[in-house]
């Protein structure tokens, strides 16, 4: 479309009256909104805020926090040791270990000997969770994750299998096969959730030693 | 002046200055609280019962802090930067009346107690603009000794607006100085006390309301405070004349800011809202005894705390002004505006009250 195109609708703002050049009928509509936010939190109880640690939030089902690596029913890890989650870390904190499966794990060939993720590097963007061909490795709703030493927050394979042990009851795998008597999510987008989710904290992982 | 006169101003000093600078400590959590509930928080509650510990854990904080002098300011003018803000901000109230005196006023010797560190002084509100104006060298002073370019700029547009937003403010309390034919902040209550129509009194706000308004305007701008507060522009600036400042350094800059803030709501109060006036209740000019005094001081104060509230809940509601827009309002708005109402209040006393 041309600019002087007969089609073209110009919108000219409206002219203000004078009283509305004073911005003084403006202002104070500002002060009454305001001043309902204000009376509101101050009296009615509308802070929307949450008080943590006394209040904890509950992150969406969605959210990406702290990793852990699942386990398959005989509560072995899943991981197949295929190195896609490493790849397509884009902060390159994945580092797997793989070696030939021990005997009688006839379902794979390899395994991770050990499989560490550095907390700190991580971005939290979910690449290896989609990478991942077998969803062995997921991220869960655990956010606070706090630690005294940089050594604490690179987490071990016990350390990502713990974390699985404390969340599979509030958050059972996406895919795969949880076992049957776990409540399944609800859709995944859900504001609410699939109710409460894990009410474990990062900071009660043991730590590596 | 004998001995008793003098212990008396200095316990007045004493009073007055720790009762306001602790009254700061207790606004900076105030903000602090109107900031949070403007935008659906609860604010400070963590240090005791509500957070009423928080101004002392602030304090505490600024004063462990790490106070840093840069190696390459002058240092003499740095320091002497936030001494002047402060003393400028505290020396004003020297004239504020808190409360009545007349002639059954409490006494001691026979001389009836002021609430008032100087009282009597004819030149008051002059003496306030005059103390309050040399805020500026503060802020060009810490400007100039940081020795940094944008601390400098910072300075330089920061006094210029301060310079600029004092004309309108002394314009538009000429008006009630010649309505009340004095510049003596005391006969100014007395006279919007005293020359009402039947109940309505004649506080400033009612028979002065273009200069209230323009008085309001230039005196957020004056003490910095939003919508005009270019001096520290967080988000925008990273802070102007006071970047360079640290620890109780800045702190003093803050304090003096909000000293400044109970200065311009004691002047509202008396020039516009009638000072320690009460209408409707019977409590005349004259009611200047024990009991009435002591009442009048708590309107005074009860008034000056909403304007407080007021000048916090203002900040939480207006975007910050740009520079021009700034200096457009002060000089094509408000300058002409406060001309106007002074040239419209001169040819009414003319004609209401004849000529002399
Ligand atoms: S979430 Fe992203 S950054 Fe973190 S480990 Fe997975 S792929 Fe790497
Ligand atoms: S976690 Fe998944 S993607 Fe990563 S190595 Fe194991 S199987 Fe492969």
């Amino acid at each position: 479309m041309k600019p002087d195109d007969p089609n073209l609708k110009r919108l000219e703002p409206p002219k203000l009256t004078v009283l509305e050049q004073t911005y003084l009928p403006q202002i104070l509509g500002g002060l009454a909104v305001t001043g309902r936010h204000i009376l509101g939190a101050a009296f009615g109880g509308t802070a929307v805020t949450v008080q943590y640690p006394e209040e904890q939030h509950v992150p969406t089902a969605n959210y990406r926090g702290v990793h852990r690596l699942n386990k398959d029913e005989q509560g072995r890890v899943k991981c197949v040791a295929c190195m896609l989650c490493a790849t397509a870390c884009p902060a390159h904190c994945i580092d797997i270990v793989g070696a030939t499966a021990p005997e009688g794990w006839d379902d794979r060939e390899k395994y991770p000997e050990s499989f560490v993720i550095d907390e700190l590097r991580c971005i939290f963007c979910g690449m290896c969770e989609e990478a991942c061909p077998v969803d062995a490795i997921e991220l869960t709703g655990l956010y606070d994750l706090t630690g005294l030493s940089r050594e604490e927050l690179i987490y071990d394979k016990s350390k990502l299998l713990s974390v699985f042990d404390m969340t599979k009851d509030a958050e059972p795998m996406k895919t795969g096969n949880p076992s049957p008597s776990l409540p399944q999510p609800t859709t995944p987008l859900d504001p609410e959730g699939p109710g409460p989710r894990s009410t474990a904290t990062a900071a009660q992982l043991p730590s590596r030693s | 002046m004998a001995t008793w006169q003098i212990a008396v101003i200095l316990v007045k000093i004493f009073l007055i200055v720790g009762i306001f600078q602790g009254a700061v400590a207790y606004m900076i959590m105030l903000e602090r609280k109107i900031a949070a509930w403007s935008q659906d928080r609860v604010g400070p509650n963590r240090a005791g019962p509500f957070g009423l510990i928080q101004p002392l854990a602030d304090g505490a904080k600024m004063l462990l802090k790490e106070d840093v002098i840069p190696g390459y300011v002058n240092k003499p003018l740095y320091v002497l930067a936030p001494a002047i803000a402060i003393i400028a901000a505290t020396i004003g109230f020297a004239v504020v009346p808190f409360g009545p005196a007349g002639i059954d006023a409490p006494t001691i010797n026979g001389h009836p107690i002021h609430f008032q560190i100087a009282p009597n002084v004819d030149v008051g509100i002059l003496y306030v603009f005059a103390i309050g104006s040399l805020a500026v060298y503060a802020v060009i002073l810490g400007g100039y000794a940081s020795n940094n370019k944008y601390s400098f700029l910072g300075g330089l547009r920061n006094s210029a607006q301060i310079i600029s937003y004092e004309i309108p403010l002394g314009l538009s309390v000429i008006g009630m100085v010649m309505l009340s034919r004095s510049l003596e902040l005391g006969d100014i209550i007395a006279w919007q006390d005293t020359n009402g129509i039947g109940i309505i009194p004649a506080w400033g706000i009612l028979v002065q309301p273009l200069a209230f308004v323009i008085f309001l305007v230039s005196a957020f701008a004056e003490t910095n405070r939003l919508p005009f507060d270019l001096a520290e522009a967080e988000q925008e600036l990273v802070g102007g004349f006071h970047t360079e400042y640290s620890a109780m350094k800045f702190g003093m800059f803050f304090l003096g800011e909000y000293l400044h803030v109970i200065t311009v709501s004691f002047l509202t109060a008396i020039l516009f809202l009638g000072g320690w006036d009460v209408p409707f209740v019977g409590l005349g000019v004259e009611d200047t005894g024990w009991i009435a005094a002591l009442i009048k001081v708590g309107v005074i104060f009860f008034k000056v705390a909403l304007m407080v509230v007021f000048i916090m809940w203002i900040r939480w509601t207006l975007p910050r002004f740009r520079y021009d827009q700034l200096m457009n309002l002060a000089w094509k708005a408000m300058i002409p505006l406060a001309l106007l109402n002074l040239i419209v209040t001169m040819v009414l006393i003319q004609l209401f009250r004849g000529v002399g």
